[in-house]
């Protein structure tokens, strides 16, 4: 894969996360009388927050993987290249 | 009823979206990496794609829709509709499309039949997508207008209600066009995978709530009759339960003819595991798909379910009238009454009940439990599962309108760049025939009942087809042509023949004459997809055996008998087929049990 999807995908929970967090600590009370008075923006924010950060972490760790393999198989350098 | 933090998280999703678009554009640089993704896509990836393409408005809407009519007995459309289905693909069929090379559903029938095969599917595929397309592109736009979410800043410009169905569809066309015209099928891969956490990071608090609000399954189960929270007490007779099918129709007409025929032969779930990135990872792609497959039922079905347990509420009944709200009649739980958009008053059937806008359901269900913040990511989760439909059709349309129309009958020895550019082109029409196709969408009522009678006339025939090309290897071009002409007339003549109980003729059926009454519209639906797949069975080994072979040679990698057996051995056990199918199988079989 030329792109890690995980990337993006962890980016962009980490940003929900953070806004519906934040959101979350500042919103008035009031407003969570539908969601049955559970603060749903700060505990479903921090839930996408620990999501974002698993997946850049999975990211973190296959590039550190795949740079650990690039180094020690230089001799044969063929067998990176992906197949057509 | 918007907040600004709502649009703030509606924005960072579409500018993503197109980043992504952006950021792989540099990638594509040949009509394999647009139309194929580089058949370079780890197996989660297409797996979680090939789920993704298919969770449309049809499955969103339409699930939570038919699970506050039928109940649990909806999740038939998953435990027998789908799983069995992505486990037979997987194991048994993606090893003669991969394998095989072929860049398309059509081109795999020219491979193993012959040309007129391929144009009759390549040119009857390509239509329904972009038919489809617009359906999904319609239900989004007339949904945002229904739920007046996004009134205000048109009234602060002083627009016309009514622009925000333009608008909406307009927009949500663009977006698509941006992101598949930069960076093709991978794009349109990644965004699903975006799109498919992102349903259930908006739906999971969604069905926590409810659930907590009813009290739980149990508590869910005390507010409702027993026939809602069943799914196969009452199947032994059409008349026992909510669907109005018998177990036999059921078991055949959705959970072999209309689910194989969607799942295994339908390019546009296909495409995802052609892209990946291995053998086995394309016959992983379905069965890492069945897993989580099985399980959407709670985040799409339940919502539906305690939509209408819920106590009755007048605040919800409130509906657009040319772009002013009049308070229409009481409906049931969250779900409000249908009123005619015309007139204003409400829509009733043959025996004088008022009817339910069930397609209601699920956005109901949002702004009722969810507050500004949370809201804009239900939303945000709703437009991207319509937007990635969408987007499902068009990148199937464009590779089968590019490779199997014309590159096979009208340009035959252009470059590979100008191949690339005429699937650019093929976005920019594909998405404008399915803008005109969602102004043409208005007319039928629940989504998913229209789409499975297209479907049944075409795609039901079609597995047919493809089970005896795939394991007999006498089946020849004619018996395939023949069988699938056949199968597509006697699904269109069984329609005609035959019409629901307390349907008009004409597009219900009972269009030639009326020679049968079936219990629902589903078990017409699934009736005909049965008459269509045996049609197409026969009609295919008869002039099969009546025209001269194949050359064995050439059907090597095609057919069961002539191809060398995948080897998993080698692989883990948790990345063995075989392994994860009789896995996943024992799981669906158990939720089965379970919700029996």
């Amino acid at each position: 894969m030329r792109l890690d999807i995980r990337l993006p995908l962890g980016l962009l929970f980490l940003v929900f996360g953070f806004l519906l967090s934040g959101f979350g600590l500042v919103s008035d009370k009031g407003i969570y009388q539908r969601s049955l008075h559970v603060n749903i923006n700060l505990w479903w924010g921090l839930v996408l927050v620990a999501f974002g950060i698993a997946m850049l972490a999975l990211v973190q760790r296959s590039y550190r993987r795949l740079s650990r393999n690039e180094s020690s198989a230089e001799s044969h350098t063929k067998s990176t290249s992906a197949p057509e | 009823m918007l907040t600004g933090i709502d649009w703030i998280i509606m924005i960072v999703y579409f500018a993503f979206v197109l980043g992504i678009g952006v950021a792989l554009k540099s990638y594509t640089k040949t009509s394999s990496d647009f139309f194929l993704a580089g058949r370079s896509i780890p197996a989660w990836v297409c797996g979680l794609a090939f789920i993704s393409a298919n969770l449309g408005a049809q499955e969103v809407i339409g699930m939570g829709a038919s699970g506050a009519k039928y109940g649990i007995s909806t999740s038939h459309f998953y435990w027998i509709g789908a799983i069995p289905a992505m486990v037979f693909v997987g194991v048994f069929m993606m090893p003669f499309y991969y394998g095989s090379r072929a860049r398309s559903v059509p081109e795999y029938l020219r491979l193993r039949f012959d040309e007129k095969t391929r144009g009759f599917n390549a040119i009857s595929f390509a239509t329904m997508t972009v038919f489809s397309s617009g359906i999904s592109m319609y239900a989004m736009a007339k949904l945002i207008q229904t739920l007046h979410v996004f009134d205000a800043p048109f009234q602060k410009m002083g627009l016309p209600l009514s622009w925000v169905f333009h608008a909406g569809i307009l927009v949500a066309a663009a977006v698509v066009l941006a992101y598949i015209f930069l960076g093709g099928l991978s794009s349109a891969i990644y965004n699903e995978v975006v799109q498919f956490f992102l349903i259930v990071a908006g739906f999971l608090p969604l069905v926590w709530l409810g659930l907590r609000n009813v009290g739980g399954w149990t508590g869910l189960k005390a507010r409702l009759d027993p026939s809602f929270t069943h799914s196969w007490i009452g199947m032994g007779s059409a008349h026992g339960n909510r669907l109005g099918v018998e177990w036999f129709g059921l078991a055949m007409g959705l959970g072999f003819v209309l689910s194989f025929g969607y799942w295994c032969t339908d390019f546009l779930v296909v495409q995802r595991a052609m892209a990946a990135d291995s053998m086995s990872a394309a016959r992983r792609t379905p069965l890492i798909a069945a897993f989580p497959k099985m399980f959407f039922p709670l985040l799409v079905i339940l919502p539906g379910l305690i939509a209408i347990a819920l106590p009755t509420q007048s605040s919800t009944t409130v509906a657009a009238v040319h772009g002013s709200a009049v308070v229409a009649p009481e409906g049931t739980g969250l779900i409000p009454a249908k009123v005619d958009p015309d007139t204003g008053a409400p829509v009733r059937d043959s025996e004088g009940h008022v009817q339910l806008d069930y397609d209601l359901a699920i956005p109901n269900m949002l702004l009722h439990y969810f507050p500004t913040g949370i809201l804009g990511l239900g939303l945000t989760a709703l437009l991207a599962s319509f937007m990635s439909g969408m987007a499902g059709n068009v990148t199937a349309f464009n590779t089968v309108w590019t490779y199997d129309i014309y590159q096979s009958y009208i340009n035959p020895k252009a470059t590979d760049q100008h191949y690339l550019w005429m699937g650019r082109m093929a976005t920019v029409f594909g998405i404008g025939l399915s803008i005109a196709a969602a102004y043409m969408a208005s007319r039928f009522n629940n989504i998913m009942d229209m789409l499975q009678l297209v479907f049944a006339f075409v795609n039901a025939p079609l597995f047919a087809t493809f089970l005896l090309g795939m394991f007999w290897k006498r089946t020849t071009g004619h018996g395939a042509f023949c069988g699938l002409l056949a199968g597509t007339t006697s699904a269109a003549l069984h329609h005609g023949l035959t019409l629901p109980v307390g349907a008009a003729s004409g597009i219900k059926g009972g269009w030639l004459a009326t020679l049968h009454t079936y219990p629902s519209e589903m078990a017409q639906n699934f009736w005909t997809a049965i008459f269509a797949w045996s049609a197409c069975f026969i009609v295919t080994i008869l002039v099969s055996l009546a025209t001269r072979p194949h050359d064995e040679g050439r059907l090597s990698g095609l057919v069961y008998s002539l191809t060398e057996k995948a080897q998993s051995r080698d692989l883990a056990w948790y990345q063995r087929p075989e392994i994860l199918a009789v896995v996943a199988l024992a799981i669906a079989l158990l939720l089965n049990i379970i919700f029996w």
